[in-house]
């Protein structure tokens, strides 16, 4: 802990704002032909600032994976346009790298290779590129733990390696669809503070996706509320509390629980809708929401 | 240093086991059965129908014995030892690349799979009398029928182990800016190595089944030959045995090819552990 707080230290002094400029311009995507045709993301319009942080969060499918999709290439737009850097997306590219929710480190290759499978595949195995990836191995945690395969690492390290594994190719965007779920409490919480201590220190332009409003507070510059499906953003909350942040300063200061309970408040009336039209996880989310508003 | 510390713990582990104890037990309980069986001739009035036809263990080691010290049997060894190690070679210098075209070509796999499948489910036994005609030697015609039993077992593991490679591990290659050979020879492999090791573990069990019969039918190779001693192998060697009526050499044949599967097997499985370090446990 005490390492990570002189890294995060160090990284304030010099913040280099790096990465591309995303911007997704009245966006839709419907699923199935015609009649059929079921709209999951409604004339979605927001901006993904140049090295910010952006975190979106909404009720749980409401077609956040798929707005995922569409930036990082995987999938088309039914209409609007999605522009990184005014340039149009017309498919997957170098520039973004998606971490998903499940692991996809190769079995294979040992935790170093395959944080170097990415300058190795551009014919990039340079000292500077070695040197870099022990930064890395260093900076999650993972330097004794090189030489073991994934099936050799816990849970929580092998979302690290492929933290690292994004970060060395030095993505313009990086784009993390619900990187931490899974993973229990404890876990969790360690993982967001390595994240955000790598945010810190490099600096791209990210897109985080969650459904936990506590970890957003804690990493966003931006939090992005979608409405339910079909999705759009519902409201924009910038988050202004100082870098580096500590998990325990975020969830006792005033200004993060304000933004709290808006995003809370938000999320309920979008969860409502969705409970009006059937749907059973938004039941879970009223319930423990009712319980929270009522004890305070 | 290390990795005999742990081989010396890990086998005082074994053997101090139940599992061990209870494997020695149960063979010992089988010996003593069919010693008995064999010796008695009948149980309690009641004559064994297969027990009491098979000569005695200790009469079977003893034949062992003579055998070890007999060049002839040694030769007959070596003779199927090198059709396999022929058949099984070729089954994988053609059957691997085979089954990764067919994984990663749709075209190819859609020309030849077909045809696969159709002569597939042939028996490689049944294959005997073709190659007999097709090949110009017999040595040819057996070492056919025994890369028929391997190659089969090899393509089929091939293909289903490249085609469940995760398709995330494509994208996550992609993204990171890998080109198609990269692919290939990062991913693609080293994800069908498992599956590789697998097959080629099964499919040389196969070739000892197969090469003892095609032994046993085509008279054992080179033409001419009376007895196991010119180029029989050990399948004829059984035959000859059986046609001679020596039932203990029989029997002696029958288990020291039983250990050549055994060994072969676990010589394979030493070699796919070290290749795939990836699946050993801890």
């Amino acid at each position: 802990m005490q390492q990570m707080t002189q890294l995060s230290s160090l990284a304030a002094s010099k913040p280099l704002s790096v990465g591309s400029e995303i911007k997704v311009n009245n966006v839709s995507k419907s699923y199935g032909a015609d009649n059929f045709a079921k709209e999951v993301v409604h004339n979605c319009s927001f901006t993904i600032d140049r090295g910010k942080l952006t975190v979106m969060i909404g009720p749980s499918g409401c077609g956040k994976s798929t707005l995922i999709r569409l930036v990082a290439g995987f999938e088309r737009p039914t209409s609007g346009t999605i522009t990184i850097d005014d340039k149009p997306v017309t498919g997957p590219g170098v520039d973004r790298l998606v971490v998903f929710q499940e692991t996809a480190l190769f079995p294979w290759m040992t935790t170093y290779d395959n944080i170097m499978y990415g300058p190795r595949a551009r014919n990039e195995d340079t000292a500077e590129m070695r040197g870099f990836a022990e930064t890395l191995l260093q900076k999650v945690g993972l330097s004794a733990f090189r030489k073991k395969y994934p099936s050799q690492l816990s849970g929580g390290m092998q979302r690290r390696a492929e933290l690292a594994r994004s970060m060395i190719n030095k993505p313009n965007v990086m784009i993390l669809d619900e990187p931490f779920r899974g993973l229990d409490a404890m876990t969790k919480k360690l993982m967001q503070e390595y994240y955000a201590n790598l945010y810190n220190e490099f600096r791209r332009t990210t897109f985080f996706v969650t459904t936990d409003i506590d970890e957003a507070i804690y990493l966003a510059d931006r939090i992005l509320i979608m409405t339910n499906i079909p999705t759009r953003v519902r409201a924009v909350i910038d988050v202004n509390l100082p870098r580096p942040r500590q998990v325990e300063n975020v969830v006792e200061s005033d200004e993060a629980n304000a933004i709290k309970m808006q995003a809370l408040g938000l999320l309920h009336e979008e969860a409502m809708k969705s409970f009006a039209r059937g749907s059973k996880a938004a039941a879970d989310f009223i319930d423990a929401y009712s319980k929270r508003v009522g004890k305070q | 240093m290390n990795a005999i510390k742990g081989f010396v713990l890990k086998t005082i582990s074994f053997v101090t086991g139940e599992d061990f104890w209870r494997g020695i037990v149960a063979i010992i309980v089988f010996l003593l059965f069919w010693e008995t069986g064999s010796r008695s001739q009948s149980w309690f009035g009641v004559a064994f129908p297969w027990v009491s036809q098979v000569p005695a263990p200790t009469a079977v080691l003893q034949e062992m014995y003579r055998l070890i010290q007999d060049p002839s049997f040694w030769h007959s060894a070596y003779l199927s030892t090198l059709r396999v190690t022929e058949g099984f070679l070729a089954a994988m210098v053609i059957g691997i690349p085979l089954g990764l075209a067919m994984a990663v070509s749709k075209t190819f796999y859609g020309i030849s799979f077909p045809v696969f499948e159709v002569l597939r489910p042939i028996p490689p036994l049944a294959w005997v009398p073709a190659a007999i005609i097709f090949w110009p030697t017999q040595e040819l015609s057996i070492a056919f029928v025994t890369f028929l039993g391997a190659f089969f077992t090899i393509v089929i593991n091939v293909i289903g182990g490249a085609q469940a490679i995760d398709v995330r591990y494509f994208q996550a290659a992609r993204s990171m800016g890998s080109s198609t050979w990269d692919i290939f020879r990062r991913i693609i492999l080293p994800g069908t190595l498992p599956s590789i090791v697998v097959g080629a573990t099964v499919g040389i069990g196969i070739t000892w089944a197969v090469v003892v019969a095609a032994e046993m039918i085509s008279g054992g190779g080179s033409a001419g030959s009376v007895g196991g001693a010119a180029g029989g192998g050990l399948g004829f060697f059984i035959w000859n045995s059986y046609v001679g009526g020596s039932y203990t050499q029989i029997v002696a044949g029958m288990i020291s090819i039983g250990m050549a599967g055994y060994l072969s097997s676990a010589i394979l499985r030493k070699i796919g552990e070290w290749m795939t370090p990836w699946l050993a446990e801890g």
